[in-house]
């Protein structure tokens, strides 16, 4: 028997399914993470890039601050989180790592989106004597909705990957699976685990591809590269 | 009876001293490892890259497909591609090259062939004219214009490997990740934080050193601005 099959036999045991380490209850974990982590980010990464590209100003730094955020290995911040004091809030220190991997790329995208308005649609929208709440609202929020939710989308799909290392910090997820299949030398399990994950973050990934398709024009036509 | 040592190692402190002096050949072992697995693996992509975008130019139907297997591939959670690559490689740092490889062509060749699409129909006939092959004009016309963008590729991929590399601490060949990872379970906080920090140190000047090469190489680009 080789490692696939032998990996598919491990996923259609029934038994690896239920109870407290079983797939669903990981799967339940993961999900948990994931939405919570792009939720906390969204609030923190959107507002700031909304009113930062509205005003023009510290933009450019705050995309920079967040670049270098990128070398920043998320593993290192969680087991240095892990040693704080947050540690002590079970999965505290992984939230705030994945919430720190998670706004650079919805903080750059929504910068880069309110940017990119045209700024003639932004002088006629004043000429107009809209108001500067009016203008970001009414007119520059909608422009950079389709580059907004890019970032969005690319944030949910690599918080799902990620959230997969809170289990080498002995946190909870899918990736429990994967780390407990390395400790059992059981090269099936670990496989089972990865194709778990996998398969999970290229549904989060359809998803959002068939919200896109789905969703109005406007939403759409944003360029997606 | 020699009294117990009262020093920052025994307080398990977070900055010590005596840490980077008592443990220095470790430290540098692991950042030999982190460097040479950044290095041969970023190499390897490029190699692999370069080609994929060529033939993703000149032919048309091979663009989808060499761009989607590489989205999807970049969608794998780093945890569970080099699980998935286990059954292949086993636990060597072969494993955790080929995982980072994988990760590595998405950035890639999306890159030079953004970069190589750049380049002007005109340059491109004016080259011609010039009586230039199409060998002549790739390597003295075409890479030099689409250098830029390609290097921006390569800088984002690089600091990602050094960032992703200390996940292959779960196969043992992490570089710094080693670190990091048997200091978690130990709770020895001065090597958590002295890997941690080397490992953003490695990033930001390899990135510094990227962009320099690209300025060195790129002449032209800077009488611009």
């Amino acid at each position: 028997m080789n490692t696939l099959t032998k990996a598919w036999s491990w996923l259609t045991t029934s038994a690896h399914w239920y109870g407290d380490d079983g797939i669903w209850t990981r799967l339940g974990q993961h999900l948990y993470l994931t939405v919570v982590c792009l939720l906390i980010s969204c609030l923190i990464a959107l507002p700031v890039a909304l009113v930062l590209g509205h005003l023009g100003k510290g933009g450019a730094l705050a995309v920079n601050i967040s670049n270098v955020g990128r070398a920043v290995p998320t593993f290192a911040v969680l087991v240095l989180l892990l040693l704080t004091p947050v540690g002590r809030f079970g999965e505290g220190p992984t939230i705030v790592a994945l919430v720190l991997f998670a706004v650079p790329p919805l903080l750059t995208n929504a910068y880069v989106g309110m940017r990119e308005v045209d700024q003639d649609v932004v002088r006629a929208a004043r000429g107009m004597g809209m108001t500067g709440r009016q203008l970001l609202f009414q007119v520059e929020v909608p422009l950079a909705l389709p580059l907004i939710l890019t970032g969005v989308r690319v944030a949910a799909v690599q918080l799902v990957a990620t959230a997969t290392i809170a289990a080498l910090a002995g946190g909870g997820g899918l990736g429990r699976i994967i780390t407990a299949g390395f400790n059992l030398a059981s090269t099936a399990q670990v496989v089972a685990g990865a194709v778990l994950v996998a398969v999970f973050a290229l549904i989060v990934e359809g998803l959002f591809e068939l919200a896109q398709r789905l969703a109005p024009d406007w939403v759409r036509d944003g360029n997606t590269g | 009876m020699t009294a117990p040592p009262d020093d920052c190692l025994a307080r398990n402190e977070w900055i010590c001293g005596a840490y980077l002096s008592s443990r220095r050949h470790i430290l540098w072992e692991a950042v030999l490892q982190h460097l040479q697995l950044t290095v041969i693996a970023v190499l390897i992509g490029l190699a692999l890259a370069l080609p994929l975008a060529l033939a993703a130019r000149r032919w048309r139907w091979a663009a989808g497909p060499v761009l989607g297997v590489t989205t999807v591939l970049y969608t794998v959670p780093s945890l569970a591609m080099f699980s998935l690559l286990l059954p292949v490689y086993g636990l060597s740092a072969a494993l955790v090259v080929a995982g980072l490889v994988l990760y590595s062509l998405t950035l890639l060749v999306r890159n030079i062939l953004a970069g190589l699409r750049a380049v002007p129909e005109e340059t491109r006939q004016a080259a011609r004219g010039m009586g230039y092959g199409p060998v002549r004009l790739l390597v003295a016309v075409e890479l030099p214009l689409a250098l830029p963008a390609a290097m921006a590729g390569l800088r984002i991929a690089t600091v990602s490997a050094v960032s992703l590399v200390t996940i292959g601490a779960i196969v043992g060949y992490g570089g710094l990740g080693n670190l990091i990872y048997s200091g978690m379970n130990t709770y020895f906080k001065a090597q958590v934080l002295t890997a941690s920090v080397l490992c953003v140190v490695i990033a930001v000047a390899a990135d510094l050193l990227l962009l320099l090469m690209q300025r060195l190489l790129t002449p032209w680009t800077r009488r611009q601005s």
